[in-house]
């Protein structure tokens, strides 16, 4: 097998702006082209866009494709209207995260699960297996799409000038086929950052001069490209999660404090689901012995705290670091935590977290830290 | 990017001055702090404490990861940049200049120092 990194279709371009490029889940992805915090700022006070071709799309098409995804997600997918999204996870049967999703549904019988890229090929072999008995197609559609996101308060009036698209009747987590500078694309208002923006799916012979009519439309505005460290660093902000730091085959959604996306009272396939009684249990549990709660935590001081550090209180580790990073919009090293539930309430004293045997001062916040002005 | 041709280099990416008065300034090379990224946090060996050639005397911190920071001499620390200290990105703006990290009283070099055209190729393979 062939260790070579797989290329978007806008390597070349990446290339010739510059971009410092990092492996990711095999992919060879742009990291950042110049500051990752001028990039971060320009997501969350003009516009950024971003290639995200690594996603896996996986299309699930037939008569019965929402029971196969009823069946094979924690989600109730038979809610889903056309032209809508939905986030969900698919589990193990003893309840262990596999990844967490966004289904688009694209027509009548016809939906798009788009997969992390670490976990694209695992979540495409779980629904071909959990497709047996329906009469329903899986196909793995990787290699149609090239994913372009622009994201931030300036991308409305950015987009609005490459397509006719109805943008304003457009809500946050719903999809519609149009154009977008003359091509076919999938228009989504979906993304990671915390502000309102698009992803654009489209064919990979398209990306280019998408990516370019964009950069073209935006850059009065104050758009410019951006890296997956400065995404890394939005999210954090806003709080969500990331697959391989607070989401894990070791956790359910309960435990993770995403019970509510795992939906009990399935009107398909008569409520039954992969990992439904684990799924029970792991609800029971979390309503009787409380597990460890995601909180955030923002540092007094400057050092960074990073993923795998631990969280302590009085000389006792009491949690775990998740992800953590230098926050641009508040100036201050955050941190996502698993913590245990005692100490997890907001403003609980004494916490810190031991960044290389010291044990530097943390101030215990909801998360998220950053919610966007609507 | 441009070394300093008055400078020497060590292969962890630190430049060191000439020495004057028997006092030498060092700092990280561009090359080296562009590829942290954004440094936010800077941890410089104290002022009076004694750095050794080849030794961590310290650590940079960007976005995405922590460095160490070793020392090109060894001596005893007679400056710290405080600047740095209050607005890391100085590194990243002026590594040769403003972004310099701390001073030492010259007790000892390495062999090995590199002259920027040699520094030149082996930042570049």
């Amino acid at each position: 097998m062939s260790t070579a990194p797989r290329l978007t279709a806008l390597d070349a371009l990446h290339r010739s702006l510059g971009a410092t490029m990092t492996d990711f889940a095999g992919w060879d992805m742009p990291l950042r082209y110049a500051s990752e915090r001028d990039e971060h700022v320009a997501v969350r006070t003009k516009a950024g866009l971003f290639d995200l071709s690594h996603m896996g799309e996986i299309t699930v098409t037939g008569p019965q494709a929402v029971e196969l995804l009823d069946h094979a997600l924690v989600g109730n997918i038979s809610t889903v209207g056309v032209g809508r999204a939905r986030y969900t996870m698919i589990c193990q049967e003893d309840g262990g995260i596999l990844d967490d999703l966004i289904v688009y549904r694209l027509g009548e019988t016809e939906y798009m699960v788009v997969a992390n890229a670490s976990n694209a090929q695992i979540v495409l072999d779980a629904l071909v297996a959990r497709s047996e008995g329906f009469d329903a197609e899986v196909r793995d559609d990787r290699d149609a799409y090239a994913l372009i996101a622009v994201q931030g308060p300036e991308s409305p009036g950015i987009l609005k000038q490459l397509t006719d698209a109805d943008l304003d009747g457009l809500k946050y987590y719903a999809g519609l086929p149009g154009t977008v500078a003359g091509v076919p694309a999938l228009i989504a208002r979906t993304g990671y950052t915390g502000e309102d923006g698009f992803e654009l799916f489209l064919k990979p012979e398209h990306a280019e001069g998408v990516w370019k009519a964009l950069t073209e439309a935006g850059a009065p505005v104050g758009l410019i490209p951006c890296g997956l460290s400065c995404r890394d660093t939005l999210r954090l902000e806003a709080g969500m999660p990331l697959y391989g730091h607070e989401l894990t085959t070791a956790l359910t959604p309960f435990d993770a404090g995403l019970g509510r996306v795992v939906k009990f009272e399935k009107t398909t396939n008569d409520g039954r689901f992969v990992g439904r009684e684990a799924l029970e249990k792991a609800a029971e549990r979390a309503e009787t012995a409380p597990p460890r709660k995601l909180v955030g935590l923002v540092a007094e001081g400057r050092r960074v705290p990073r993923a795998g550090f631990s969280v302590v209180k009085d000389g006792v580790v009491i949690g775990e670091v998740t992800s953590g990073a230098p926050s641009p919009t508040l100036g201050k090293p955050i941190a996502i935590a698993y913590v245990d539930a005692a100490h997890a309430a907001p403003g609980t004293e004494g916490v810190g977290v031991d960044i290389r045997g010291t044990h530097e001062p943390y101030e215990v916040v909801a998360l998220p830290f950053y919610k966007r002005q609507k | 990017m441009s070394n300093p041709q008055q400078l020497r280099y060590t292969k962890e990416h630190e430049w060191l001055s000439a020495a004057e008065d028997g006092v030498a300034t060092v700092g990280i090379t561009e090359f080296a702090a562009n590829a942290l990224g954004d440094v936010v946090y800077a941890q410089l060996p104290e002022v009076g404490s004694t750095v050794t050639a080849g030794e961590t005397c310290g650590e940079l911190e960007s976005t995405k990861s922590v460095s160490d920071l070793y020392s090109p001499v060894t001596g005893e620390v007679v400056a710290a940049n405080q600047d740095v200290v209050d607005d890391p990105s100085l590194v990243n703006t002026a590594p040769f200049e403003g972004g310099w990290l701390f001073k030492v009283r010259v007790a000892g070099e390495p062999d090995e120092l590199l002259s920027a055209d040699e520094y030149t190729a082996f930042s570049a393979g």
